[in-house]
């Protein structure tokens, strides 16, 4: 019997990821001591807390790592070098923001959940918990659970780690996908084929991850490096397995032919839960591809090139094509992450050491934008009154792109700063989009794979037509129907279905447009001005600007014609949350474009991944 | 019997859980395909284990069992939920969400 050694750990390095984990922990030990009123308040200012100390240790670890290169702790099973702590940074800033977004009560006084998840929907206990004000402060610590795993992920040296931090960030993601208070049953729905696919695709990637142990009989990632430099008689066990990680890997950051689940997923989940998604599961999921492939696997080049440049190609090319012809705002910034994914991979198959600096330039850049494009999603509002009463109401968000025409008139603040994201998205210089672009696509000519990169510029100028549509739509396009046609229809008909059952929700939705786009020369009877006036002139205090905050709503132009040309589509200003963490990210998309060398260099002088 | 066979066995248990997610339609059933391929995964990990001489398999199989638990937790979760809205836990049931 030998003794036991208890392990020497470096609790240092790993403070990043303990602040965020025991903070998730303390959120759950909130729920059941602290008193319902005060929750909110007490998870919100623990979660910020949390994140924001995470960034704080991020900064203080950062010049240790610098000059040393980087250590590995808890005997080897997490490497903290200079891009860990990179995307580290990057979730935890990200993470912050979408906290921000996560806890905005946007309409009145309802943020974005479901005020009890476990209430059917439609049914008379979600009634009262709704009148009751109840609400579901439990998002606070799954979004703090998930930020921890996608802290540990991109950090991960071996493979039970990987695993590990992959089921960490999923099981809270594919929780809080399914929470939203509107068009539930859409929610749910997400929620569960995120559920199926992932928990299939990560049972695969477990297969795989068992084939590299009976291969290199490690898991430490360094060790199956130095193990395929030597063949041996079991290299099918090596090629398969590590083909089925990279399924793994590949479907979290939503690559084709591994990308079905995105555009649903990102449609159905609560708006800032999208967000969240796109933003930091995307930038945890490519940093842990970033190590297997340049620490992993670099032995097997020539054998997954293939792969991984067809993935790259199919990602590109297949989420800009189906973007051309997609309808609802949701779905189409899913399928340009499907595409920004695909910008990215030809960073991390370029295999030259450029290619790191890029990547991580380009998650950062990527992250800010998507973030801050999702969060204005949330706050453009459809209107209507509440189900079975006159009471006008602000509903659910306006998803269809068709409900986006004219915001720019209407709205000019939000179509700006959306515009300016598209942009970014699109790669127009002086956006940081173009920078990230221009980054990866240089690193992939560098290491070889010019024909990524010309396949990524040709999508590129694709996809940039589709961002010009809507920016077309914003500022030279009609707002959807004139007064009387398009408000008639939005009292009558939205209402009923939009709250409480997704299934007439998602036809509901588009009823309105549809009909005050057709119908706006047909109705212009009497009564339905009256009714009109109605609709607007309650949710009219709540149609202030972005920008404009709470205090400086619109109260006086509820009964003038000039409200009433807004249609159905307004936008809310919410409690503010929600605009400052849009503004930080249109910030960061500016900077990022304007004056994007210090960042570069900051990253480019620790972008060096400890074996 | 040698330890290939235990190799062969887990593959064969794996297929037949991925066949099952694919093929299944009652989300309780396809979540049990999922279940199936985690164990089998299991049988490779601890035999592998046994072939290297080495414990960091059987390690794994135990952190695999754990996964798998809060995965149930959660699946189920899930599931139940949409089957008290809908009456159903038919995947095919479930194509709201479209292009």
């Amino acid at each position: 019997m030998s003794t036991f050694v208890a392990p020497d750990i470096a609790w240092g390095p790993l403070v990043p990821v303990l602040v965020v984990l025991l903070a998730a922990v303390a959120g759950v030990l909130v729920e059941a001591f602290v008193p319902e009123r005060l929750r909110r308040t007490v998870q919100l200012t623990l979660s910020l807390a949390a994140l924001a100390g995470a960034l704080v240790a991020v900064a203080v670890l950062w010049g240790d790592v610098r000059r040393t290169g980087g250590t590995d702790v808890l005997a080897g099973s997490l490497v903290v070098d200079g891009p860990a702590l990179v995307l580290q940074g990057t979730v935890a800033l990200l993470a912050l923001l979408s906290v921000l977004l996560v806890a905005d009560r946007v309409t009145g006084d309802e943020d974005a959940f479901a005020p009890t998840a476990a209430a059917v929907p439609g049914s008379d206990y979600e009634e009262l918990a709704r009148r009751r004000g109840l609400r579901q402060t439990e998002v606070f610590p799954l979004v703090l659970f998930a930020t921890g795993g996608m802290m540990i992920f991109p950090a991960t040296a071996d493979l039970l780690t990987l695993f590990i931090a992959l089921e960490v960030l999923s099981l809270p993601l594919y929780l809080l996908s399914g929470l939203a208070r509107r068009r539930r049953l859409l929610s749910q729905e997400a929620s569960m084929k995120y559920f199926l696919l992932g928990a299939f695709t990560s049972a695969i990637m477990l297969f795989g991850i068992a084939l590299l142990y009976g291969y290199s009989g490690s898991i430490r990632f360094s060790e199956i490096a130095a193990a395929t430099a030597t063949p041996g008689g079991t290299d099918d066990l090596l090629l398969v397995g590590a083909v089925l990680l990279l399924v793994g890997l590949l479907f979290k950051v939503g690559a084709v032919p591994f990308h079905q689940w995105t555009p649903d997923v990102y449609q159905g989940a609560p708006t800032p839960v999208t967000g969240f998604m796109a933003a930091c599961t995307k930038v945890a999921a490519f940093g842990a591809l970033l190590r297997v492939v340049y620490g992993m696997l670099p032995g097997m080049r020539w054998d997954l090139e293939v792969v991984l440049w067809t993935v790259a190609i199919l990602t590109m090319v297949v989420g800009t094509v189906a973007a051309l012809v997609q309808t609802d705002v949701k779905r189409l910034l899913a399928y340009s992450s499907i595409a920004h994914a695909g910008f990215v991979l030809t960073g991390v198959v370029a295999l030259d050491d450029s290619g790191i600096t890029a990547v991580l330039f380009y998650l950062l850049a990527y992250g800010a934008t998507t973030l801050g494009a999702f969060g204005l999603v949330a706050l453009v509002r459809e209107r209507g009154t509440r189900d079975g009463t006159d009471e006008p109401a602000v509903l659910g968000e306006a998803t269809r792109l068709s409900q986006w025409a004219g915001l720019g008139r209407t709205h000019p603040a939000l179509a700006v700063t959306f515009t300016l994201f598209l942009l970014s998205f699109a790669g127009i210089p002086l956006t940081a989009g173009f920078t990230g672009k221009f980054a990866v696509f240089s690193a992939a000519v560098a290491g070889g794979a010019w024909p990524l990169a010309l396949v990524g510029v040709l999508a590129s100028v694709a996809a940039g037509f589709f961002y010009v549509r809507i920016i077309v739509l914003l500022f030279f396009t009609e707002p959807a129907g004139s007064p009387a046609g398009a408000d008639g229809t939005a009292v009558g008909e939205p209402a009923g279905g939009e709250r409480v059952d997704g299934a007439d929700g998602a036809d509901g939705g588009d009823a309105p447009v549809a009909s005050g786009v057709g119908g706006a020369t047909a109705a212009g009877a009497a009564p339905l001005a009256a009714a009109t006036a109605d609709a607007t002139a309650g949710p009219g205090t709540a149609t202030a600007d972005a920008t404009a905050g709470p205090g400086t709503a619109t109260a006086t132009a509820t009964a003038t014609g000039t409200t009433v040309e807004r249609g159905t589509t307004t936008v809310v200003p919410g409690e503010g949350l929600t605009v400052v963490a849009v503004a930080v990210c249109a910030l960061l998309t500016v900077v990022l474009g304007v004056a994007p060398q210090p960042v570069l260099d900051a990253i480019g002088s620790v972008a060096v991944l400890l074996p | 019997m040698t330890l290939t066979h235990y190799l062969v066995l887990a593959a064969i248990l794996f297929a037949i859980g991925a066949t099952t997610v694919l093929l299944r339609r009652n989300a309780i059933i396809v979540f049990m395909g999922v279940e199936l391929m985690l164990n089998s995964t299991n049988l490779l990990l601890v035999t592998f284990a046994r072939m290297h001489g080495d414990l960091t398999g059987q390690v794994l199989a135990f952190f695999v069992m754990v996964v798998a638990a809060a995965e149930v937790v959660v699946g189920l979760g899930i599931i139940v939920s949409i089957f008290r809205t809908r009456r159903s836990a038919s995947v095919d049931d479930v194509n709201l969400l479209k292009s």
